[in-house]
């Protein structure tokens, strides 16, 4: 592992998109910053701005109208970016897929470079993706 | 001249300087996160964040932006920043006598980061870089006044000496100036400003995340925004040892004197953590009237009782 790569895991700041999700994916995310989970350990933090991301966390099912502002943030972001998508509705669209205004999962979009399932995925299930991540690259 | 660059780019020059400043935004984390029970960041994360915005990350240009001036003004603050370290640190720990008037061009290198940050958020082209700066702005001018007064003040203190190295002679021979009570009010002030220098938690109204995005720095990525994060480390360094040159008594190297120096700086830096974590932001206007009538009052004060002696 290179020394660049090395500095590069060690501090992933993480930018979150919000598709239209039923926002319980949006808590269990804010839930992993809190003091019981703390992923600042990692140094990891959440940042306001896609300009300063690492990592794009995508959750929700995407529908037509956030197709485009996805991929604009994709198009927005400093390379290299990864992107993670959380929560059944991230990974295949969930309980959505059937409705009309859906727009095909992430990764029909964006490439993704990890998924973390579950309705919603707990904390935990989150930290071990983000680690798995981690140790893929 | 060979130990001339030593000076500059060892110690304690370049290395020395965002080695410490790096540091001590660790240490700052450090706290935060005990603050919060939680566990936090190892120590050296802050040289983690740099080399990866240095390294690995793309720089991106906006597209409507002014793209010199966007991409010249990092390297102006991080200048800036170094050149008033050098002139703290070279009389402070007395490997230069500093020449007359070396305080007052302290007081100029000291406000150029904030300035040069003003002017990258105004050519990034973004609305929310622009709010941001109009902050900033509106800050500049409610602390500086505070801060030319602070120094005005330790100047008279010290027998109306505008050098630094007389101005710790000064407090060696009557000792530091916080034992007194017009020293006390000074340091008040002082960590006040140093708070709205920084950028730091009640005056972070420039970069609110949670409310503007980051606003000035919005727009910058991977280099610039390194030389950015490295401007504010250097400067999380240098206000707390210049508080400690001008008020605690100076900083020093002689033997057991720089445990002393490592405690004062860090006991400055703990202190403004402490008021960063247990305070909400206030509004721009907020922040004008503390400066404008509450700090200046509480040095003009301190000014009148250095004037009768105490
Ligand atoms: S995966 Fe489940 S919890 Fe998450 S947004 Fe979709 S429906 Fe909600």
């Amino acid at each position: 592992m290179s020394f660049k790569n090395y500095c590069f895991k060690k501090s992933l700041w993480l930018f979150h998109f919000g598709g239209a999700s039923c926002n319980n994916c949006d808590i269990e995310i804010l839930d992993c910053l809190t003091p019981r989970y703390d992923l600042e350990r990692f140094g990891m933090v959440l940042v306001g701005s896609i300009r300063h991301a690492d990592v794009l966390l995508v959750n929700g099912s995407i529908n037509k109208r956030d197709k485009p502002r996805l991929l604009e943030l994709y198009n927005q972001a400093p390379k290299p970016i990864l992107v993670v998508a959380i929560g059944a509705c991230g990974c295949t669209g969930g309980i959505f897929a059937q409705g009309n205004t859906f727009a095909g999962p992430v990764d029909k979009i964006i490439p993704v470079d990890a998924y973390v399932p579950g309705c919603p995925p707990k904390p935990e299930a989150i930290i071990a993706g983000i680690m798995h991540l981690l140790n893929k690259k | 001249m060979a130990k001339d660059l030593l000076y500059y780019l060892i110690f304690p020059g370049l290395i020395f300087i965002s080695v410490a400043g790096g540091l001590l935004s660790g240490f700052d984390r450090k706290i935060t996160a005990w603050l919060q029970f939680r566990k936090g960041p190892p120590l050296i994360q802050p040289f983690y964040d740099f080399l990866k915005l240095l390294l690995v990350k793309e720089t991106i240009i906006p597209a409507r932006g002014s793209v010199l001036t966007f991409l010249a003004a990092p390297v102006f603050a991080f200048a800036g920043a170094l050149i008033s370290g050098l002139l703290i640190l070279l009389p402070g720990f007395g490997f230069k006598p500093g020449f007359s008037g070396d305080v007052i061009v302290v007081f100029y290198m000291l406000t150029i980061p904030s300035l040069t940050y003003i002017i990258g958020a105004l050519a990034a082209g973004n609305p929310l870089a622009s709010v941001g700066a109009s902050r900033e702005m509106k800050l500049i001018i409610s602390y500086e006044l505070t801060f030319l007064l602070i120094i005005a003040a330790v100047i008279l203190k010290a027998g109306n000496t505008i050098r630094i190295s007389d101005i710790i002679q000064a407090q060696v021979e009557q000792g530091a100036f916080i034992g007194s009570i017009s020293g006390l009010l000074l340091f008040i002030a002082a960590v006040f400003c140093i708070q709205a220098k920084l950028g730091l938690v009640p005056f972070d109204m420039a970069e609110a995340e949670t409310e503007i995005n980051h606003g000035a720095f919005i727009e910058y990525s991977g280099t610039a925004y390194a030389l950015i994060k490295l401007a504010k480390y250097i400067m999380f360094f240098i206000l707390p040892a210049f508080i400690c040159v001008i008020l605690l008594g100076g900083i020093s190297l002689n033997g057991i004197q720089v445990l002393w120096t490592i405690l004062k700086i860090m006991g400055v830096v703990l202190l403004i953590t402490l008021i960063r974590n247990t305070n909400p932001r206030v509004k721009i206007d907020q922040a004008m009237r503390f400066f404008f009538i509450w700090m200046n009052l509480l040095v003009i004060i301190a000014i009148v009782l250095i004037l009768f002696g105490l």
